[in-house]
């Protein structure tokens, strides 16, 4: 749990440790099991920017599940700062593909969702406003979902997601679906917003320049059942530039680990 | 091009907002200065009240939309109120003089079961007491009935979209129950309930009772299970997940079933008063007619016209209220 502590929007959160152990996971399937994952270990230290690579459909976005605690593992355990995790809680939150806004509440009521929630609606009605304002949403508060675009409706979803000061905020590709020029703006706000924060992130992505410009460290998974095939440190300072020639020296070393380093 | 495109449509805007007002508000005003003329000019085969208060009324009516028709031009509210009615105005004019002449004046009809539009206003200004109380009584019917059923729809619809066990013993019943017409409980409600009003009561609870249910718990169904998501990691509890989360977004739902279930409640309504219920609209019609006066069976049908198109009304106002966060709603 995050310290109940009420601060203003910059002061900096304690990011999470992850301790992800020996994590198995398979579906059940009309009688046969898929299996998903296979034996994940992988320690995130407080504060990582964690970027999960791997080919479409090999299980990242199910170890986010994990992470999150909408669903147990079937083999394995997962640790936040040294706690299992047997649920979800509002220290660890998810940042879908899709905003996933409620349609029915207003901008501002979205993002006052987790406090209404955890039922500290009222103490907390200057956070909200401050995470409006935190993600430039401030004179969309009244409005409703069908009203935005979809980079808007994602930065509310975000807003959403820090007013709960997360200690690990989970992106599962919250980037994938929007234009690209919007994309690169919100990757520089992601970046920003971690900085000043200090949570700990944990994204998954098929972006390899994505991954690249963002985070402190990239994990590649195999094909399904995903194992960890490669895991590697970004030591490029931020702000980070898309031209560096380091950045694309990684870039050229994860697509080849993807299989696709012929077109490069 | 763009000049060109936009002179004619304003032409053509200036065109339907001049010429027309003048045109059908005239035309609507001749319409009802002959039906007040055919009331007036020949005599009434049957021994009518209120033909002279009919006269003097289409008259007036014909008076003021040629007044509007003069002074659209420079009244743009009056002017568009005449210009967008008055086709409507003309035509309904000309059936009530072809109307007045059909039945009063040269019995192309027969009496006494098509009586004039007098007959009709006779009944508005000498039986209003007792229409009054039957439409009261109906309302109270209509209303109780339907929130009891509505209520208890919504309840058991939301229990077995969200509970699975819930959902084993009360699906069976529903499946079983539920598509039984609720006039078939008839011959047992009207001896197992007290009194014909309960009675009336449960029938039409159990008529809007069926389809609040099932469309609530499609509802609650069809939620996106992603919402869920999202609402357990922010933290919530599971009566957060019912209240906030599921019921919400079933209201579209919920909403088609309240409608679907108002038209069920009506035909229960007419039919338990028809038959069983010694007050409300039904009655006094069945009353009426009983005594060959249909003159007030009409009347009584044109306020209850006015009643169900009224409730409708209400409900498809509550709902925009409550739904106004969708995009295109049906506008009734």
């Amino acid at each position: 749990m995050v310290a109940l502590a009420i601060g203003d929007a910059a002061q900096v959160t304690a990011g999470a440790a992850l301790d992800i152990e020996t994590v198995s996971h398979a579906f059940d399937l009309d009688e046969t099991t898929l299996p998903v994952l296979n034996r994940i270990d992988l320690s995130v230290r407080p504060g990582e920017f964690v970027a999960l690579l791997g080919p479409s459909g090999c299980g990242k976005s199910t170890l986010l599940r994990l992470v999150a605690g909408l669903e147990p593992p079937t083999r394995g355990t997962l640790r936040e700062d040294g706690r299992p995790v047997t649920g979800p809680d509002p220290s660890r939150i998810v940042v879908f593909q899709d905003p996933t806004l409620f349609p029915w509440r207003t901008v501002r009521d979205n993002v006052a969702l987790g406090p209404q929630a955890q039922g500290r609606l009222r103490s907390q009605a200057g956070r909200i406003d401050e995470a409006l304002a935190l993600v430039g949403l401030t004179q969309f508060a009244k409005a409703y979902p069908h009203q935005l675009s979809g980079g808007m409706a994602q930065r509310v979803a975000l807003a959403r997601a820090l007013v709960n000061d997360p200690s690990l905020l989970i992106l599962d590709e919250p980037l994938g679906k929007l234009d690209s020029l919007t994309r690169l703006t919100m990757q520089g706000e992601l970046v920003a917003l971690w900085q000043r924060k200090g949570f700990t992130a944990l994204l998954v992505t098929h972006d390899v320049e994505e991954a690249l410009f963002l985070a402190t460290r990239v994990v590649v998974f195999s094909d399904r059942p995903a194992t960890v095939k490669a895991d590697f440190p970004v030591d490029l300072p931020y702000p980070r530039h898309r031209g560096d020639p380091r950045l694309v020296e990684l870039r050229r070393e994860s697509l080849a680990l993807l299989g696709l380093d012929v077109s490069w | 091009m763009t000049t060109f495109v936009a002179t004619q449509i304003d032409t053509a805007e200036q065109a339907r907002r001049e010429a027309p007002i003048a045109l059908w508000g005239v035309t609507a005003a001749l319409a009802w200065a002959a039906a007040a003329a055919a009331a007036e000019a020949w005599p009434d085969l049957g021994d009518w009240l209120e033909t002279r208060r009919f006269a003097v009324g289409a008259a007036a009516l014909a008076t003021a939309f040629l007044a509007l028709a003069a002074v659209g031009r420079r009244w743009p509210r009056g002017g568009a109120w005449i210009r967008d009615r008055g086709p409507w105005l003309t035509a309904s004019g000309v059936v009530l003089t072809l109307w007045q002449l059909a039945s009063a004046k040269f019995g192309w009809l027969p009496l006494p079961f098509f009586p004039p539009p007098q007959a009709l206003i006779e009944v508005y200004t000498e039986d209003y007491v007792a229409l009054g109380a039957s439409v009261l009584a109906s309302m109270k019917l209509l209303v109780v009935g339907f929130a009891i059923g509505a209520v208890l729809g919504f309840v058991t619809g939301v229990a077995i979209g969200w509970s699975r066990r819930a959902g084993y013993w009360v699906h069976p019943v529903l499946r079983f129950v539920g598509p039984l017409p609720a006039t078939a409980w008839l011959p047992i409600a009207f001896f197992a309930f007290p009194t014909s009003w309960s009675a009336s009561i449960f029938l039409i609870a159990l008529a809007t009772g069926f389809p609040v249910t099932v469309l609530t718990w499609s509802g609650i169904a069809s939620v996106n299970a992603r919402y869920y998501d999202v609402a357990r990691t922010l933290g919530a509890r599971p009566w957060f997940l019912v209240l906030r989360v599921a019921v919400p977004a079933a209201m579209p739902h919920v909403f088609v079933g309240l409608f679907m279930a108002l038209g069920a409640a009506f035909s229960v309504l007419m039919v338990a008063e028809l038959v069983g219920v010694k007050a409300g609209i039904g009655f006094y019609m069945q009353w009426a007619q009983g005594w060959a006066s249909y003159a007030n069976v009409y009347a009584a049908l044109v306020v209850l016209a006015l009643l169900c198109s009224g409730s409708i009304t209400v409900l498809f106002r509550l709902r925009d209220r409550v739904l106004s966060w969708q995009k295109g709603l049906v506008q009734w």
